[in-house]
C-alpha cells in the first residue's frame, strides 16, 4: 500500500564530530531511496530547508554536555514521536565521555585561550541518561547499511535487524580468521557487539571495541587472556576508554585497570 | 554417487606427486570447482583453488588451545598442516543464505523465484577432507538430510566429489581417537590420500571409495602400490594415532551431562567463557541458524536470510518475555550437554568428532577435553561420597 503522507525525519546534532549524519548522506545509492520514502524535514547538515515539527522521527547524534543542550534534547523529544539515538556519542557518551574520569576544569585551563568563556558539563552522557530513546544504533561512526535498515524498519513497522552479539559472529560468518588465537594480537570483539561487519579483523587488525559492549560482554575474562598475551594494565585501560569508555561494562572494566 | 564398499585387501594405488595436477585438472574439467586448503593472512583456510601450488606446500602448523601459528618450512608436504579454522559445512550449510524474496502484489504478496548466486548449487570437489570431517559430515548428513532434509544442502551434497587425505601430522589439540573418528580416513570419500616424503621421493597413496573416484584415478597417471609402499603408508597413519595427546572419555557421558545439570562447574567455565560463539563456529557439527526478515525502504520488497547462529548468544533463546538462557554458564552448558548427550537422542550420534577446533579457537583457552574430565572427575567424587555415606549409614 503506498503511504499517504511520507514521515517526517529531523537529524539533530549534540556533541559530536557529525560522521554518524555523514552515514546518512554518505549512503549514496541509498540516499535517494531515503529522501524518496521520508520527507526530510531538518537536517541542517544536508539542506537548509526546515520544516517545523512535530516530527516522525529524529535521528539524534552526539551526547549532552552543556545544560543547553540538556534543556534542547527535550525540546527534540518533545516535537519527535519516535527518537533514534545514533552513535557512540549519543550511544554511550562518546569519546569526549573521557572527561568523565577527569577534572573537566583541568583541561579547560589547558586548551583554551579564554577558560571561563567555556560553559561545559563535568560529564557527558548519552542520550538516553536524558530522555527516552526509541532504539540506540551503535557505533563510531555507525554503519551505514544498519542505519538504512533502522529507517527501513520503522517505515515498516518491524523490528529492526540489529543484533547485539559479539563481533566474532560476523567474522566467523566472513570466514575472517580470529586475529587473537592465530597471531596474538589484542582484540576486544569477544566483548564488542556486532554491526561494523568485523572490519578491523577484517584487515588483521584487533577490534577497538567502537560498537560498544555486546550483550554478554566478559570483559575481566577478556582481560585475563590479554595479560597472558603479554598487556599491561595501563594498555588494558586504555582499550576500554576509547569510544565508548563510558558504557557501563566497559567503564567498569577500564576502572579496574587504571593504575 | 555410489558408494564402492572398501576392502581393506584391495590394492591402493600410487600418484607421484609431479601427477597431483593432474588429479586437480581432470577434476576441473569434468566440471567440478575445486575447494581445498590454501593459506591466507597465516592461516590456512578452505577456498577455491586451481593449482596444486595453491596448497599450503610445506607449511606447518602449532596449535594449542587458545593458539594458532603457521610457519613456512623447506618442506615440500602439500598436507603437512593440521585443520584450520574453516571447515567444509560452509559450502553446504552457507553462513549466509537468502531463502526467498518476495514482492507486494494486490494488497497480498508473492513470492519470487530466487536468483541468489549464494545458493547456486554446483558439482564442488573438496580437496583435503581429513578423517574427522568426514565424520563430520556424515553427522550433519543426520542433522540436513533426515526426516525433513534441507534442499540446498542435500543439492549440493549429491553433487561433492572427495578427495580424503589420511591425517599424519595430528595436531596437540586433536583427539580423533577417543572419538573413533581417525587419523583413517575409513568411508564417504572418492579418494583418500596418504601423503608419503621421503628422501627421495614424494608420493600419494591412493585408494578409491567409490566408482566415480575409480573413473576419475583413470585421468590421472597411477599405478598399483608396491607392499613396500602400502606399509609407509600404513605406519605414517599408525604412528599419527599414537601422536594423538588429548583425549576424551565418552563412556556414559550421555547420561552423566544431563545427570550433572547442577554441577558447579559451570559457573567456572562460565567465569571464563566470553559466549562469543567461536567454540560453535568452527565445530564442523554445529548446524544453528537464525531467520532474518528484511524489507526494503519501499516496503515493496521483502527477503527472508538463514545466517548461521550460535547457541551462545542471548538472541538465540529468546521468547516472548526474554531468553531462557539468559546466563554463559546456561549456555555453555546447554552446548556441551547437547554436542555430547542430547545429540545422540537427536541423531543417534555424538556431535563432536574430536577435531579439536573448538579448543585451538577458543580466545580464552577453554579446552573441551578438560571441561568434561573436570565434571566426569566432580561426577565421580560425588558419587563416591554418596556411596560412602550410604555405606555407613548401612553400618
Amino acid at each position: 500500500m503506498p503511504r499517504k503522507t511520507k514521515p517526517k525525519l529531523a537529524v539533530w546534532k549534540f556533541a559530536s564530530c557529525d560522521g554518524c549524519q555523514l552515514s546518512l548522506l554518505d549512503c549514496e545509492d541509498e540516499l535517494l531511496a531515503v529522501a524518496d520514502a521520508v520527507e526530510i524535514a531538518y537536517f541542517p547538515e544536508a539542506t537548509r530547508a526546515s520544516l517545523k515539527g512535530p516530527y516522525d522521527v529524529s535521528l539524534v547524534e552526539g551526547s549532552i554536555t552543556t545544560e543547553h543542550d540538556a534543556e534542547r534534547i527535550h525540546k527534540v523529544r518533545r516535537a519527535s514521536k519516535t527518537l533514534i539515538a545514533i552513535g557512540a556519542c549519543a550511544t554511550s557518551g562518546g569519546i569526549q565521555a573521557l572527561r568523565n574520569f577527569k577534572d573537566v576544569k583541568q583541561f579547560t585551563s589547558v586548551v583554551y585561550a579564554t577558560p571561563k568563556y567555556i560553559e561545559t558539563l563535568s560529564k557527558s552522557t548519552p542520550i538516553a541518561d536524558h530522555v527516552f530513546v526509541d532504539f540506540e544504533l551503535r557505533g563510531c561512526p555507525i554503519n551505514k547499511m544498519q542505519l538504512v535498515e533502522v529507517i527501513s524498519a520503522y517505515l515498516n513497522g518491524r523490528k529492526p535487524n540489529v543484533p547485539r552479539y559479539s563481533v566474532c559472529i560476523e567474522c566467523k560468518r566472513r570466514g575472517t580468521p580470529c586475529v587473537m588465537v592465530a597471531h596474538g594480537t589484542p582484540c576486544l570483539g569477544p566483548v564488542t557487539q556486532a554491526g561494523c561487519g568485523a572490519l578491523c579483523p577484517l584487515y588483521q587488525r584487533g577490534c577497538f571495541g567502537c560498537y560498544g559492549p555486546s550483550d554478554a560482554p566478559n570483559t575481566r575474562s577478556l582481560s585475563e587472556q590479554w595479560k597472558a598475551m603479554g598487556q599491561t594494565p595501563k594498555d588494558l585501560a586504555r582499550a576500554f576508554r576509547t569510544y565508548n569508555a563510558y558504557a557501563d561494562a566497559f567503564r567498569k572494566e577500564g576502572d579496574l585497570h587504571e593504575g | 554417487m555410489t558408494k564402492r564398499t572398501r576392502q581393506d585387501s584391495e590394492t591402493p594405488d600410487i600418484i607421484e606427486s609431479r601427477d597431483f595436477q593432474a588429479l586437480f585438472d581432470s577434476l576441473a574439467k569434468q566440471g567440478y570447482r575445486l575447494v581445498g586448503p590454501t593459506v591466507r593472512e597465516g592461516v590456512v583456510i578452505i577456498d577455491e583453488i586451481a593449482q596444486v601450488s595453491e596448497l599450503p606446500i610445506g607449511y606447518i602448523d602449532e596449535q594449542e588451545k587458545g593458539t594458532y601459528r603457521l610457519t613456512h618450512s623447506s618442506g615440500s608436504a602439500f598436507f603437512g598442516y593440521g585443520l584450520g579454522p574453516h571447515s567444509w559445512k560452509k559450502y553446504l550449510f552457507p553462513p549466509r543464505m537468502r531463502l526467498w524474496q518476495a514482492q507486494r502484489y494486490n494488497g497480498s504478496f508473492a513470492i519470487a523465484a530466487d536468483d541468489s548466486t549464494d545458493q547456486e548449487v554446483q558439482p564442488l570437489a573438496l580437496i583435503g577432507v581429513r578423517a574427522c570431517e568426514l565424520a563430520a559430515l556424515a553427522i550433519q548428513d543426520r542433522v540436513f538430510m533426515g526426516d525433513y532434509p534441507d534442499p540446498h544442502y542435500k543439492a549440493q551434497r549429491e553433487q561433492l566429489f572427495i578427495v580424503a587425505v589420511n591425517c599424519i601430522h595430528p595436531e596437540s589439540t586433536c583427539f580423533c581417537t577417543s572419538m573413533n573418528t581417525g587419523p583413517r580416513a575409513a568411508g564417504g570419500f572418492d579418494l583418500a590420500l596418504t601423503e608419503v616424503l621421503e628422501a627421495d621421493r614424494h608420493y600419494l597413496l591412493t585408494q578409491v571409495g567409490s566408482d566415480a573416484g575409480a573413473k576419475m584415478l583413470e585421468a590421472v597417471p597411477h599405478r598399483p602400490a608396491t607392499r613396500e609402499e602400502k606399509a609407509a603408508a600404513d605406519t605414517l597413519i599408525s604412528r599419527a594415532a599414537e601422536h594423538i595427546e588429548r583425549s576424551m572419555n565418552t563412556r556414559g557421558l550421555k547420561e552423566l551431562l544431563p545427570a550433572s545439570a547442577e554441577s558447579p562447574h559451570w559457573d567456572a567455565i562460565a567465569a571464563r567463557c566470553l559466549a562469543c560463539g567461536n567454540c560453535t563456529l568452527v565445530c564442523p557439527t554445529c548446524f544453528c541458524a537464525t531467520v532474518e526478515d528484511t524489507t526494503d525502504l519501499t516496503g515493496e520488497n521483502a527477503e527472508r536470510w538463514r545466517l548461521w547462529d550460535s547457541c551462545f548468544t542471548t538472541e538465540f533463546s529468546y521468547v516472548i518475555g526474554g531468553s531462557v538462557r539468559a546466563s554463559v554458564k546456561s549456555r555453555y552448558r546447554q552446548w556441551l550437554t547437547h554436542k555430547l548427550s542430547t545429540w545422540v537422542d537427536q541423531f543417534g550420534t555424538l556431535g563432536c568428532v574430536g577435531c579439536g577446533r573448538c579448543i585451538t579457537w577458543c580466545p580464552v583457552e577453554i579446552d573441551i577435553t578438560e571441561e568434561v574430565r573436570a565434571i566426569q572427575a566432580q561426577h565421580a567424587a560425588v558419587s563416591d561420597g554418596a556411596g560412602r555415606k550410604k555405606k555407613d549409614a548401612h553400618a
